[in-house]
């Protein structure tokens, strides 16, 4: 998935706001960025953070300075352990064609050492949007890690998985259907593109989106789901 | 007879969390192990005794649903201090412990406490 197919493939899918969310990692997001220049298709920089409790989330932001300041966090947080290619792959930085830049060095599978708490607070202090990805998922999903949303925290949004419909979601999961519940896909490859969040906003910005996701003001959203 | 919750603090030589009070009277029954928050809310039972090193506060809605005897939190694993207020609130122990769960869970089992019935 190197910045120009990205953005090629998010306009053929119809797609005009897309997130960059790399594990633990967000230096590929200028590149998208500037790829997309040009074209009617607004990235948001982000990142998908990995809680100490293993859980993921999807932390997006307006601009790259507040993208950068989660980043310094999360560097501080993650394992000082190096990357070994044969078991977990490349871990490469390019730039907007796709060009080879350098490699991470730091290992960024691991966990942080930040707590889910810890880490809303973090986001939400920059002024980001914090939304824990594939909920329903064994693997790295906040129901089965943490059982339930910790009802202490405003959160916003949760993102499900693919593999699910909304009404299959909230049926096996009642513990989620207060909360505005988006799919995103978890895109890791071109043909994963799902394109299914419909934002109803004046604008592409984490203040409109949070407001679409409470559905005031004239904003709205919906998930038009495959499932 | 069963276990009390005293007898296992002082033999695992477990360090208190929560506030002090009698453990002379509290029975274990048997013991859970999992850092699923999810898994424990079905697999756990009533007086049981939970190990985990998990040590987000949905930790405490747990032990408070089931009813749990008691929380031990391993590998030092730190709940923050709003965790500790909302267990002593809601009647949870929890018991901290530098030992990895397997270590805990060994000596538990030594000590005569069985799993969960299945």
């Amino acid at each position: 998935m190197i910045p120009p197919l990205i953005v090629q493939k998010a306009l053929a899918c119809g797609v005009n706001l897309l997130a960059i969310t790399d594990h633990n990692a967000s230096e590929n997001v200028p590149a998208v960025i500037k790829a997309a220049q040009g074209y009617d298709l607004t990235v948001l920089p982000g990142m998908e953070l990995q809680t100490e409790e293993e859980v993921h989330v999807l932390c997006l932001f307006d601009n790259i300075d507040q993208l950068n300041c989660l980043q310094e966090i999360v560097d501080k947080n993650l394992p000082d352990i190096k990357n070994n290619v044969e078991y977990f792959g490349e871990q490469f930085i390019v730039d907007h064609t796709g060009e080879f830049i350098r490699r991470k060095e730091q290992l960024l599978i691991n966990s942080t050492n930040l707590s889910f708490d810890e880490a809303f607070l973090e986001v939400s202090k920059l002024g980001g949007l914090f939304i824990p990805a594939h909920v329903n998922r064994q693997a790295f999903g906040l129901i089965y890690h943490l059982g339930f949303v910790p009802p202490e925290l405003d959160i916003e949004a949760l993102e499900i998985s693919r593999h699910i419909s909304l009404e299959e979601a909230i049926k096996k999961y009642p513990q989620i259907h207060n909360y505005p519940l988006i799919q995103s896909g978890d895109v890791h490859y071109l043909d994963d593109f799902l394109g299914v969040n419909q934002f109803i906003i004046e604008e592409p910005t984490i203040a409109e989106l949070k407001m679409a996701l409470q559905s005031v003001e004239k904003r709205s959203f919906q998930v038009i789901s495959r499932n | 007879m069963a276990l009390t919750l005293n007898e296992i603090t002082e033999k695992l030589n477990l360090t208190l969390l929560t506030e002090k009070i009698d453990f002379t009277e509290i029975p274990v029954k048997s013991g859970y192990c999992s850092d699923l928050l999810s898994c424990v809310m079905t697999g756990a039972e009533p007086e049981g005794l939970w190990i985990t090193l998990m040590s987000h506060s949905n930790i405490v809605a747990v032990a408070a649903l089931l009813d749990l005897a008691a929380i031990i939190i391993t590998e030092d694993a730190q709940p923050d201090q709003e965790t500790i207020d909302k267990a002593n609130d809601k009647g949870v122990i929890m018991l901290s412990s530098p030992e990895p769960n397997y270590e805990i869970i060994g000596r538990l089992w030594e000590l005569g406490l069985k799993a969960t019935k299945h």
